[in-house]
């Protein structure tokens, strides 16, 4: 075969334009790859709004539930812990909640709608840990200033019962406080408000 | 005609003999610490067979996972035996390994023309990393569950994408079935290709050809010894030389690692964690979450660091680099010799240092943080980043003594 008459220019161009579309060919064939890691649809029907009944839990007492496979924490305060909130502010990184760790409408100091129950996803925004309740006042291990509050075991972050993060920890923010409404006095549907669900 | 010749027409198997091992010649002063290389590929053969053997009766499903890990350790034939092989070996393996890549500090072994040595033992560890990793999460235990929770978060802290790349890593919100599946999958395919990755490792060992403790390129020195005129003279064959030594060695591991695997397969805690003893719970973290000892250094650097600017990516960024910055070794050391035997007393000491660092780290990182023991784990952050960052210019500045032109006993 001769190479005399060869359009190298030509060629070259030829040669690029097939390995490009080659190239985008391969691209798209990765989708369905990638995409097989996303959540299943089963997983995100399991994340579904949870409902729960708050009335059985006793002031200063602690309920766990589960929405979306994470820990979710009501917490009924006493009026002497809403008093102690205020006295946590100094120490906070994030007092006034402007980070949006919550919805709009749990943006005050007590980061709920009704100031009595705490609603919080109980999962610290450092890694992912769990951290535990500790509403004790000053126990030895946390300190004399400690007004109750969360305390993750891995990291050592400290929350205060809004569950919002103390100075100088690991976590960077509040803890996230999930979209969720009052269904009765009773009934509480947390993943949904009435902008609609999570 | 035999055999062998019959097969050599067809397949190099003679000359691959003889190019590797029967005349492949290495330094004649290996030491005590050339044993750690032929240990990691014996390890890595017992991971692969008992872990393949493990994997005829473990169920990667979250609600039977534990409870087939029990099965195997109760119900299943030597069960026990083949579980602990794998478990002892999983640390032995990192134990082997660190040994080995200090062997590698100590001698100068990643200096030119051995760079890309270096590097491809480095990507064997950072492959070796993942492989076990991915095995913790399998016996599905409290342990199992919460340590792949923070490690897998340890990607949401990356600013924007984040959240959704975590979601993507675990296919869901949370830890859960479907992780544990597709991490059972990795867990299965990484020592794959970490066999084949070691391949490549020794193809490139073989090109530059061995350091040794004394650091002297024995390709350079003079050439004739009894096997061959044109080998180096300071050389041996590998075969039966170093393979006999080798053997000597194993038999040496054999005895303490099957004296753990025996009497003592989860070290006190260190081997097999407590809590993973218990079932996998999404709604309860355990008292005190720490990873196996051999992440545990990394861990307290993340840990020390504390978070500002509203994200905590800063202490990731510092634990990655910690690993990132051994890829860079061979171009940060300026001594003009390679064995510490020959460096000056700032680079002793600073191997001292580093060395010393990355054990407290190492015990830092399982136990609970305290403002004492964050302190103490910031300042050997420090001083493990100063060993590297810092060897440049003490590298260069340090006295040396000089190097003899043949290799020493």
């Amino acid at each position: 075969m001769s190479s005399q008459g060869v359009d190298l220019k030509k060629r070259r161009m030829l040669i690029t334009a097939t390995a490009g579309i080659g190239a985008v060919g391969a691209g798209f064939a990765l989708v369905p790859f990638l995409s097989y890691w996303q959540p299943s649809a089963r997983a995100k029907a399991l994340g579904a709004p949870e409902e729960a009944d708050i009335s059985k839990i006793e002031p200063g007492a602690l309920l766990r539930v589960k929405w979306r496979g994470k820990v979710c924490w009501i917490v009924r305060r006493t009026e002497e812990t809403l008093k102690n909130l205020k006295e946590n502010t100094g120490h906070l990184v994030d007092p006034d909640s402007e980070v949006p760790q919550q919805p709009e409408y749990c943006k005050n100091y007590h980061r709920s709608i009704k100031p009595e129950f705490l609603i919080a996803v109980g999962i610290c925004t450092h890694l992912g840990c769990s951290p535990t309740y500790r509403p004790d006042i000053a126990p030895a291990d946390l300190g004399a200033d400690w007004m109750g509050g969360f305390f993750c075991p891995c990291h050592g972050s400290k929350f205060d019962l809004a569950a919002r993060v103390f100075k100088g920890v690991p976590a960077p923010t509040n803890l996230v406080i999930p979209p969720h409404k009052y269904l009765s006095d009773t009934k509480v549907l947390i993943g949904a408000d009435d902008g609609g669900a999570a | 005609m035999s055999l062998m010749t019959w097969i050599d027409e067809r397949f190099p198997a003679t000359k691959v003999w003889n190019e590797h091992l029967a005349q492949y010649y290495a330094p004649k002063n290996f030491n005590f610490w050339y044993f750690f290389g032929s240990l990691a590929m014996l390890v890595l053969v017992n991971q692969i067979v008992t872990g393949i053997w493990l994997a005829m009766a473990y169920k990667p499903d979250a609600t039977l996972a534990f409870a087939s890990v029990e099965y195997i350790m109760r119900d299943v034939n030597w069960g026990w035996l083949i579980r602990y092989l794998h478990s002892t070996g999983a640390s032995a393996f990192f134990i082997v390994i660190y040994l080995h890549m200090f062997r590698g500090l100590m001698y100068g072994s990643y200096r030119k023309p051995r760079e890309l040595l270096w590097i491809i033992g480095m990507i064997i560890y950072v492959a070796m990393m993942a492989t076990a990793f991915f095995g913790y999460l399998l016996p599905w235990g409290q342990m199992s569950y919460w340590g792949a929770q923070v490690i897998v978060n340890l990607f949401s802290a990356i600013p924007v994408i984040g959240d959704d790349l975590s979601i993507w890593i675990r296919g869901d919100y949370v830890i859960s079935d479907a992780t544990l599946n597709r991490f059972f999958a990795f867990h299965f395919l990484l020592p794959f290709i970490l066999a084949a990755l070691v391949f490549i490792h020794i193809v490139a060992l073989h090109k530059v050809g061995s350091n040794n403790p004394d650091g002297i390129e024995i390709k350079k020195g003079p050439k004739g010894n009894r096997w061959s005129d044109t080998a180096p003279a300071d050389g041996i064959p590998f075969h039966p030389y170093y393979s006999v030594k080798d053997i000597a060695g194993v038999v040496g591991f054999l005895i303490i690692f099957l004296g753990i695997v025996f009497f003592l397969p989860d070290m006190g805690g260190y081997f097999l964690e407590a809590p993973n003893f218990e079932p996998a719970n999404p709604l309860k973290t355990p008292e005190h979450i720490a990873p196996v000892w051999y992440f545990t250094p990394f861990y307290a650097m993340l840990r020390a660091v504390p978070s500002f600017a509203g994200t905590q990516v800063w202490g990731v960024i510092v634990m990655g680099a910690a690993i990132v910055v051994l890829f860079f070794l061979p171009w940060l050391d300026k001594s003009p010799v390679k064995s510490i035997r020959y460096k000056g007393p700032i680079s002793k000491i600073m191997l001292a240092i580093f060395v010393v660092s990355f054990v407290i780290l190492a015990y830092l990182g399982m136990k609970p943080s305290t403002p004492g023991r964050t302190l103490l784990a910031q300042i050997c952050t420090i001083l493990y980043f100063v060993f590297f960052l810092g060897m440049p210019i003490y590298s260069k500045i340090d006295k040396t003594k000089p190097v003899p032109e043949r290799v020493t006993k």
